[in-house]
């Protein structure tokens, strides 16, 4: 088992036609994921052609609505690689076709947008990860957005981060490891978003497959520290790593992510690991040893 | 991006929001130019400076006189003196640090009679993606202390984006407010006009800090904060002429030309990495070798071959920066094409400090290929704990 996606997920994209839909499209086609087809207005009809990294040719029919596409073709999921101008009428466009599950990879879709689509989220049958996110990877099964699918290996650890690239850092290192992933979940770093740190634990901790939890969060906000009890007032428990980046940033300063701040006193990088202590969660000192804090404390030699 | 008081202004006044008439000044004349368009008897010359607690602030000069950053002058006369004194000296409040900020531009307002002073912003709030506004009777103080102090005070409310604010929800702000009868009403239009200038201005953040009561039981907005969200500029086209540049750090403004997420910092590692988190990380753990990072700076995914090279070049024009870590794990950033554009950029700036490189991800031996095969001194590493080593190595070999 594994969570959100599988190699039965269908999965449909919109913005295929982009240079960063195709390169990213090629990569999920030769990973295994099991792509139907694209959309982009005005290109109904039409045939996307790609080239796959080993240079066999690749190609996909395109549609000019997601309704359309998902009736065609089947969409258990689609991903987004929309300019943020047009992300955001992008992701209710899916929720409209009821997508079950819409991966929004783009960053800087203007926060406002994401409170009008977060409102349309509630009660509608779609679950959203991101935007500004890496996207979602079951290893060897199915490869949503923009992690390199090189690093990962199946194995038992299930991954959940707010960072892209930090993503990468803990898959690699569970990896090298040799505990390897059930599925990687990169939530985003935006303030307003879909899938939060309790959903995706919620998941893991439900799936039998998923032995061990590592979260990576950061600065900003206060989704660490409701995850935290949320972990802590759980029945059930799994061993569980944490790391959080951004304990060198400076007060008041946006790091990149729109969230990453502490501001006001509160989103600090040491109140954060406080909490996750407390929860029970083993934290990381340094982010160059999440794999190996956790393959220890699986060990039984934690600190 | 964050404006200046006299700016807010204009824009809550734009949407209908009670606030007084004000005039904008950078030269002394200006200022009395304002005054004289004023009704008076009171006016209030007030520093434009991105940084609070302007009102309790000093000035660093001694001909500056030993009022603070906000200042009331009882005459037009009164006003130009004042703008002498203010104008090209050095403003220093809790909020600037103990260098200050020079002030460059005042803001000369109608005086207003205060009966009372209260506290309203509104602000994105990320914990239940809604515009929630901040209510508080404590007003003019410092609203941070006043959470800490005595959080009962403070109420906050969340809107409902389908419908913006209601009757109810505004009767909730003047509750908080302690407002009744007719200032309750104007309360609720006020929350309206609010929510409708935050909406459709893309704000991220704004405070009324403090909103009064006149003596003539009027509501007004005394103070303006703004801060925009930058995601939303490219449908803002207005805001390049509200952006100060001399509120901004040089090498960030650079920067932000090329769309890079640059942060400076006072350390001796300059930092170049892809993603924000990374980026976090790559600081945090320089950190926890004992050293400290010259800068934050994110990349971004989609990189291209001129935003690296600008990055790279914004990096060695600081002359605190003794060595160099470049750290990628490519996802959307490939390897390879990164690997090209640092080869690119040493050959034009040259290399006169350590450079090490870490590349991880999409194409990562191709990247590594290229790297080798330029024939550039650059060390390169194998992970995070790797580079950062040699980084800080290579920064106390040279030392």
């Amino acid at each position: 088992m594994s969570v959100l996606v599988n190699s039965s997920t269908r999965v449909i994209c919109q913005g295929l036609t982009g240079k960063t839909g195709t390169f990213h499209t090629e990569h999920a086609i030769a990973y295994g994921t099991k792509m139907t087809g694209g959309v982009t207005p005005g290109k109904g009809g039409q045939t996307w052609t790609g080239k796959l990294p080993d240079g066999q040719a690749a190609s996909l029919p395109m549609f000019n609505s997601v309704a359309e596409a998902k009736e065609q073709v089947g969409a258990d999921a689609s991903v987004i690689y929309v300019p943020p101008p047009f992300a955001a009428a992008a992701i209710e466009e899916a929720i409209d076709a009821e997508i079950p599950l819409i991966v929004t990879i783009t960053e800087g879709i203007p926060v406002l947008d994401m409170v009008r689509v977060k409102r349309k989220l509630e009660g509608s049958n779609s679950i959203l990860i991101g935007p500004n996110c890496p996207g979602v990877l079951t290893p060897n099964e199915c490869k949503i957005g923009i992690m390199p699918g090189s690093i990962f290996r199946r194995g038992s650890v299930g991954i959940v981060s707010r960072s892209g690239t930090l993503t990468y850092e803990a898959v690699a290192q569970t990896s090298a490891a040799g505990l390897g992933q059930t599925t990687a979940v990169g939530i985003g770093g935006d303030p307003v978003k879909g899938l939060e740190f309790i959903d995706v634990l919620e998941m893991f901790l439900a799936d039998p497959e998923t032995q061990s939890i590592v979260m990576i969060g950061e600065i900003g906000g206060a989704a660490e520290e409701e995850a935290a009890d949320f972990i802590r007032q759980s029945k059930v428990k799994k061993p569980m790593v944490g790391f959080i980046a951004g304990r060198a940033a400076p007060k008041g300063r946006r790091m990149g992510h729109a969230g990453a701040i502490v501001a006001g006193g509160k989103g600090g990088a040491e109140d954060k690991i406080e909490a996750m202590k407390s929860a029970g969660i083993l934290v990381a000192p340094s982010p160059a040893v999440i794999g190996r804090t956790l393959a220890d404390m699986l060990a039984g030699k934690a600190a | 991006m964050n404006i200046h008081e006299h700016q807010a202004k204009a824009i809550l006044r734009q949407f209908g929001a009670p606030v007084s008439s004000g005039y904008a000044a950078f030269t002394v004349e200006e200022a009395l130019e304002g005054a004289a368009k004023l009704d008076g008897p009171l006016f209030v010359v007030k520093s434009q400076i991105h940084a609070g607690g302007r009102g309790k602030g000093k000035f660093k000069e001694a001909a500056a006189g030993e009022k603070g950053g906000v200042r009331l002058a009882r005459s037009p006369e009164d006003v130009g003196l004042f703008a002498t004194q203010m104008l090209g000296n050095t403003l220093v409040t809790v909020q600037t640090g103990p260098a200050g900020r020079v002030v460059k531009r005042l803001y000369i307002e109608q005086g207003s009679d205060i009966a009372k002073e209260l506290y309203l912003s509104a602000v994105v709030d990320r914990g239940t993606g809604r515009v929630s506004f901040i209510a508080s009777t404590e007003g003019g103080m410092d609203i941070e202390q006043v959470a800490h102090d005595s959080p009962e005070k403070i109420l906050t409310i969340s809107i409902d984006p389908a419908t913006g604010p209601t009757e109810d929800d505004g009767q909730e702000v003047a509750e908080a407010l302690g407002l009744s009868g007719d200032l309750g009403k104007q309360c609720i239009e006020l929350v309206k006009t609010l929510y409708r200038a935050f909406v459709e201005s893309d704000m991220a953040m704004l405070e009324v800090n403090p909103l009064i009561i006149t003596q003539d039981q009027r509501l007004l907005c005394l103070d303006a904060k703004v801060s925009f969200d930058e995601n939303a500029a490219f449908r803002h086209p207005e805001w390049k002429e509200l952006r100060d540049l001399n509120e901004e750090d040089p090498k960030e403004i650079e920067a932000s030309k090329h769309e890079l997420a640059y942060i400076a910092l006072d350390g001796d590692i300059g930092c170049m990495v892809n993603g924000a988190g990374l980026a976090m990380a790559t600081l945090d753990i320089i950190q926890l070798y004992g050293m400290a990072p010259a800068n934050f700076l994110d990349v971004g995914g989609g990189a291209s071959k001129e935003k690296i090279i600008h990055a790279f070049k914004i990096i060695t024009a600081d002359p605190n920066v003794k060595a160099i870590l470049i750290n990628i794990f490519g996802g959307i950033l490939r390897c390879d094409l990164l690997a090209d554009s640092v080869v690119e950029a040493v050959k034009e700036t040259g290399l006169t400090v350590p450079l090490v490189v870490r590349l991880s991800g999409t194409n990562e031996e191709k990247g590594k290929q290229i790297l080798r095969d330029s024939g550039l001194a650059i060390i390169p590493a194998n992970d995070l704990d790797d580079a950062a080593q040699k980084a800080i190595h290579a920064v106390r070999g040279a030392a």
